[in-house]
């Protein structure tokens, strides 16, 4: 096995989901299938390839430090599931 | 000939010499969607008055002296671009209300241009799929044989324009969700170079591989959607700053002293005879062209599922970390504390898929797996880089199959995402590099299903795909058709 039960619970949480038994049998049967077939990675010498993270050689995009008009607080709120008119509301955190 | 038959070009041509209306036009791609939406199922929303009453504004514009490249063209677009003041649910339960407060950068140009919007698009949920069937509002279904998969992600997208209900739409390709479902629903489509088109209001799946293109019913409509779309924008910083060719120059006749690169590695083992003899009659139209045909090598080819579905899944991880519940988007309301509240809210309102590659997203990058799985999978992906590298050096456009099979039946894969995955063989790895991919049509199979030929080029060189695309269309002969059900 390439990854085991508590190993998906242990993501799932870091993902913040969570998952009925139901899906954490099939996850950890299909995660494991994945995990094992991308594993002919290893197959391959890549101690001296530098990776890619990107598909054009860019540098850094900069802009000029100034000021931008903004989202209106009402455009900002109107998709929010709970808020008070002014902040998004969310259940109580301390 | 219905006006809903034209191609963006013809239509473009009529309503400039006042020969057709953009309402005449848009009402009848209306009263063919009220003929075949309920087999085609390409739409999320639809919003038929909305588009005839910027038809009319169109119209009074046109008259006024208005220019515009597609000014009164009834279009649609993939529900992941963001429209103002229009849902844009990405396929999702998540993103079920979720109304924009701005455009994307494409639909601001399309705005510009006089494109009208009749709705939007059915697709995989997040654009995770390659069959569309994890929309939550609907599933596109091929508009050529009954029970087959329209493909995906941007299923929607191809089976609208194959059917006759938009002269043209916007898709995005993450792994092939353009070429795909062109290629299973008989329509061209372009991936473009990444970098080429904005990504801003594109909603993100795999920000390092997504890129927004166009679908058509022929070349010519690609490359002028392609000069509606392309160009560099500050709002995303991988924009390249670079002067937009005008791509309709492409489509010339000939393609003498072309090289033309077949890559061995995507004729191997499982592919359809069907869609082999499909591609090599296209080969045998560019030889008889004129044309050099090159054998050329991509020896990573057989990596390129293994490193797509760790980065895609790794990038994705981190960019739908933002669907918590607080400032949009669906919320669980049950939940007590905050954390329970982003885990139901996740739980309740993503489905299989895309919790799938969430989980495997995040396991490639957490601690301790993170040099094993997405480094390790980075460094490959400079491998399959410089192979395109390489085999550019001796060729010009690369020819191949898109998919390995034509459209296969609905339901088939679905609990099976490994057989999945390895179907998208061909397509993904010009994502991983960055190159623009294209699918023109090539043929049909037995059964009646289209099949496309796939061309690939070097950065920044959708020209060339244009050209060797429109001198395929040409000799095969089947532009601008429109699917019929048999």
């Amino acid at each position: 096995m390439k990854i085991t039960r508590e190993d998906i619970l242990h993501v799932a949480h870091l993902a913040r989901l969570n998952l009925s038994e139901d899906e954490l049998v099939k996850m950890t049967e299909q995660l494991d299938n994945i995990l094992s077939y991308v594993d002919k990675l290893s197959e391959l010498d890549t101690d001296n390839v530098l990776p890619t993270t990107h598909a054009h050689k860019s540098v850094n995009a900069f802009r000029e430090d100034a000021v931008m008009p903004s989202l209106p607080l009402e455009d900002a709120l109107a998709n929010a599931p709970e808020d008070n008119g002014q902040m998004f509301k969310v259940p109580r955190i301390i | 000939m219905q006006p809903y038959e034209l191609t963006m070009v013809q239509a473009m041509e009529k309503l400039d010499a006042g020969e057709l209306s953009s309402v005449e036009l848009t009402q009848s791609c209306l009263d063919r969607i009220a003929e075949v939406e309920s087999d085609v199922k390409s739409f999320i929303l639809l919003d038929g008055d909305a588009a005839l009453n910027r038809a009319k504004q169109t119209d009074v514009e046109r008259k006024a002296g208005k220019k515009g490249k597609i000014l009164g063209i009834p279009l649609g677009l993939k529900d992941l671009l963001c429209t103002k003041g229009i849902t844009t649910t990405c396929g999702s339960k998540i993103l079920e209300k979720f109304v924009p407060p701005y455009n994307a950068a494409v639909v601001e140009k399309i705005n510009d241009e006089g494109g009208v919007l009749l709705g939007k698009l059915t697709m995989d949920e997040f654009a995770m799929g390659s069959t569309s069937e994890s929309c939550c509002f609907g599933v596109p279904q091929n508009p050529w044989k009954e029970g087959y998969v329209a493909g995906g992600s941007s299923g929607g997208s191809a089976a609208s324009v194959a059917s006759g209900e938009c002269l043209v739409s916007l898709g995005s390709d993450t792994g092939g969700s353009i070429r795909q479902p062109a290629s299973l629903c008989g329509v061209v489509g372009i991936k473009p170079t990444y970098g080429s088109v904005s990504r801003y209001g594109l909603v993100a799946f795999a920000s390092s591989l997504d890129q927004i293109g166009p679908l058509s019913r022929d070349v010519a409509d690609s490359a002028l959607m392609m000069n509606v779309i392309s160009g560099y924008d500050k709002r995303d910083s991988t924009s390249v700053n670079r002067e937009t060719p005008d791509y309709s120059k492409a489509l010339t006749e000939g393609v003498a002293g072309l090289r033309v690169g077949v890559p061995r590695e995507y004729f191997g083992e499982g592919l359809d005879p069907e869609v082999r003899k499909i591609v090599e009659n296209g080969i045998d139209i560019l030889k008889r062209g004129g044309a050099t045909i090159v054998d050329v090598s991509l020896p990573h080819t057989d990596y390129c599922v293994a490193v797509y579905y760790l980065i895609a899944p790794a990038e994705a991880s981190s960019n739908l970390a933002r669907y918590d519940g607080v400032s949009y988007g669906f919320r669980d309301h049950d939940a007590e504390s905050l954390i329970d509240m982003y885990k139901q809210t996740r739980s309740t309102a993503f489905g299989a898929e895309v919790k799938r590659r969430i989980l495997i997203g995040t396991y490639a990058l957490s601690s301790g797996y993170y040099d094993a799985y997405y480094k390790k999978a980075s460094q490959v992906r400079t491998l399959i880089l410089n192979d395109f590298k390489s085999a550019f050096d001796k060729c010009d456009v690369l020819i191949s199959p898109v998919t390995p099979t034509p459209a296969w039946k609905t339901g088939e894969n679905v609990d099976d995402p490994l057989s999945t995955y390895l179907s998208d063989i061909l397509t993904l790895s010009a994502n991983l590099a960055g190159i623009p991919g294209m699918s023109v049509p090539g043929g049909f199979s037995k059964s009646g299903l289209p099949v496309g030929i796939q061309l690939q080029g070097a950065h920044f060189r959708e020209d060339m795909l244009l050209k060797v695309a429109y001198n395929i269309e040409k000799a095969v002969g089947l532009g601008a058709k429109i699917a019929r059900r048999q």
